[in-house]
């Protein structure tokens, strides 16, 4: 039998997924990434700037905290690895701090990056305050409007952000706008993309810095828990980087199984959906070959979340492969049910999760666990920036 | 013969006019070619409207997303061009995503548009050596052209290995680093740059786009090159005179 491989090969696919599908005009910039990545990461002086941050600003290692009350409601052995506690509220700085290092080292004196719901906009913004250079965040203009208060970090922060007015002015419209000021901008600037999406290399980089969170995981369910390794792991998934994040240590180890959890926003079938596995078709998305919803004639259309951070239209390409060869399970969670399981964790652990982090809980209302596995649900970020959804929705 | 090879052939320096499929409005797309060819227009870029148009700026973007609202598509623009060859002699070229020609079936694409007359396609995000590896022979088969676009940042070597892929087609030589209808006017670095291409003594002609808008670069960009393409202040000319400004736009050009 043929082994399956779940990491990019060289010419930057994953199964059928990936690539750099982009215009020449983005060749040089994404060349001199591809030719360098691998490279400078590597390098002794790069590693310490990288753990020593990820040490003392973001705060890892990130505890993983054993849900006593949850693990008790649904019979099985629930942890949760705390990224809600990481400097920024959520493990996108992991990627911004691993980023920014190597622009620096690329000699860039400019950062871009797109944002959604804010999250990546203010980890991009504050690892360019920490570095002292200068950041453009490029945001729907209707999210902008959605979500003043990161909106205001960002500016506190000393970035500039610029509304993205073309398409559907969300999150892919700000993609584009991102992709097209790099294009403006072949030499002087470094693109911090968000998540496990882009052309290659930028899935197998960004999934790589995340990946710090996986090699956390593995130490410590040896360390707190009866197994030597953990049945489940568990995460939710827009672009995919807190999944990639959480998996990529287990990918190739198939005693350990993956579920990514979908935004299925007001029900798959109900056109206001974000559950990209169930309606997308292969196509290519911001340069990359994966799962994307769009219409017949292969236009992009704009998915439907009540969490801004699960509204992209794609899926990063190492989840379309994960999808397509079944090595991970995909299940799809309703605004409702995430909603109720926000609000449970809040009640039971104390813990204000993050929406789109509460679609990972609300499985447990879908699927049944033995009551010795050891199930890791990655607790992705925290929900302070989501008050004016939980307050408008439980009528606070 | 393909139409682009032997248009290629005439002595004159080439004027090729891009315009979005759809816009202003949907039933304009056969109007609009049949104008260009009126007014002397040498080549025409049918431009397939596209949700997220990653090289184009604001100007061809806001006009693919009126076209896509106003309910243009692939199959919508086969069906209007149809019988376009019953009028219409100059070379014409698709110019899109990879996207929706993915969705719709490469080959099939390719056939498709090969039955209505149709000579090259440009498809900017749809790598060369991807094309070469993949899709090469799909077009081939159906007498299509790929056209590629070159940049400032494109190495030498890059060049003349697409050189030699285009030699009875053209390269499309992009102004500069730039998504398009971005800048006022060539610099001194843009010119600097038309000389060094002139230099390399391509095999292959080369057509400039992008920054292309009026008499004085459209002489600019073809010093060396054989051709330019206009495509965002056509589009302009279009959105504020409608189809009736077309031949005092192409006049204008030409001056």
């Amino acid at each position: 039998m043929k082994t399956m491989n779940y990491n990019v090969n060289a010419k930057g696919f994953y199964g059928d997924f990936g690539g750099a599908f982009i215009p020449e005009m983005l060749k040089p910039n994404v060349d001199e990434l591809r030719e360098n990545y691998l490279k400078i990461t590597a390098q002794k002086d790069f590693q310490k700037d990288f753990d020593d941050l990820l040490k003392d600003y973001v705060g890892r290692p990130t505890p993983l905290y054993f849900s006593k009350r949850l693990s008790e409601k649904y019979q099985t052995q629930i942890y949760l690895k705390r990224e809600d506690l990481c400097h920024t509220g959520a493990h996108k700085i992991n990627n911004t701090i691993g980023q920014i290092l190597l622009a620096q080292r690329l000699g860039k004196k400019r950062i871009i990056a797109e944002t959604g719901a804010g999250q990546h906009g203010v980890a991009t913004a504050t690892v360019c305050a920490l570095m002292g250079m200068p950041c453009v965040i490029y945001m729907g203009a209707i999210d902008i409007k959605r979500q003043a208060p990161n909106v205001a970090r960002m500016k506190m922060l000393g970035a500039k952000v610029v509304p993205a007015e073309s398409g559907s002015k969300t999150l892919k419209d700000a993609t584009n706008e991102a992709i097209r000021d790099w294009i403006n901008h072949p030499e002087d600037t470094h693109y911090i993309i968000g998540s496990v999406v882009g052309p290659h290399p930028f899935p197998d980089m960004v999934a790589r810095f995340q990946s710090v969170i996986s090699q956390e995981v593995k130490t410590q369910v040896k360390a707190q828990s009866r197994k030597e390794k953990p049945d489940y792991i568990m995460a939710c998934v827009g672009g995919g980087s807190n999944a990639a994040g959480i998996y990529y240590d287990f990918l190739n180890d198939k005693d350990v199984k993956i579920i990514a959890v979908e935004a299925a926003g007001k029900g798959v079938s109900t056109g206001e959906s974000a559950a990209t596995s169930q309606l997308g078709k292969q196509g290519i998305i911001h340069g990359s070959k994966t799962l994307l919803m769009q219409s017949d004639d292969g236009q992009i259309t704009e998915p439907y979340s009540i969490s801004a951070g699960l509204d992209y239209p794609g899926i990063g390409p190492m989840h379309a492969h994960l999808y397509a060869s079944k090595r991970s399970e995909f299940i799809s969670i309703t605004d409702d049910e995430a909603m109720q399981a926000g609000w449970q964790l809040s009640q039971l652990e104390g813990i204000i999760p993050a929406i789109e982090t509460a679609h990972a809980f609300a499985v447990f209302e879908h699927r049944q666990f033995q009551p010795d596995d050891v199930v890791v649900v990655n607790l992705s970020g925290r929900g302070d920036k989501d008050l004016q959804t939980y307050m408008d929705y439980f009528k606070l | 013969m393909n139409r682009i090879t032997s248009k290629l052939k005439e002595s004159k320096k080439l004027l090729s006019i891009y315009f979005t499929a759809g816009f202003p409005k949907l039933e304009d797309t056969v109007e609009i070619i049949k104008r260009l060819q009126d007014a002397g227009v040498d080549m025409v870029e049918i431009g397939l409207p596209y949700s997220d148009p990653l090289a184009d700026g604001p100007t061809i973007q806001q006009s693919s997303t009126k076209a896509l609202k106003n309910g243009m598509s692939t199959r919508k623009l086969f069906e209007q061009i149809k019988d376009i060859r019953d009028h219409i002699d100059i070379p014409l070229i698709i110019m899109g995503y990879f996207n929706p020609m993915l969705q719709y079936g490469v080959r099939q694409f390719c056939h498709d548009v090969s039955e209505i007359g149709i000579d090259g396609l440009i498809m900017p995000d749809l790598p060369y050596d991807y094309w070469l590896e993949y899709h090469k022979k799909d077009y081939d088969d159906f007498n299509l052209k790929h056209i590629q676009l070159i940049t400032p940042q494109t190495s030498e070597e890059r060049i003349k290995n697409i050189d030699q892929q285009s030699k009875d087609a053209f390269i499309y030589m992009v102004s500069s680093s730039s998504t398009t209808g971005s800048q006022s006017g060539f610099a001194e670095e843009q010119l600097n740059y038309f000389d060094k291409i002139a230099s390399y003594n391509l095999d292959s002609p080369q057509i400039v786009g992008f920054g292309i808008k009026d008499n004085i670069t459209f002489h600019q960009a073809t010093k060396h090159a054989k051709g330019a393409i206009i495509g965002s202040a056509f589009i302009k000319a279009l959105e504020n005179k409608g189809v009736n400004g077309i031949e005092d736009f192409v006049k204008s050009i030409r001056a």
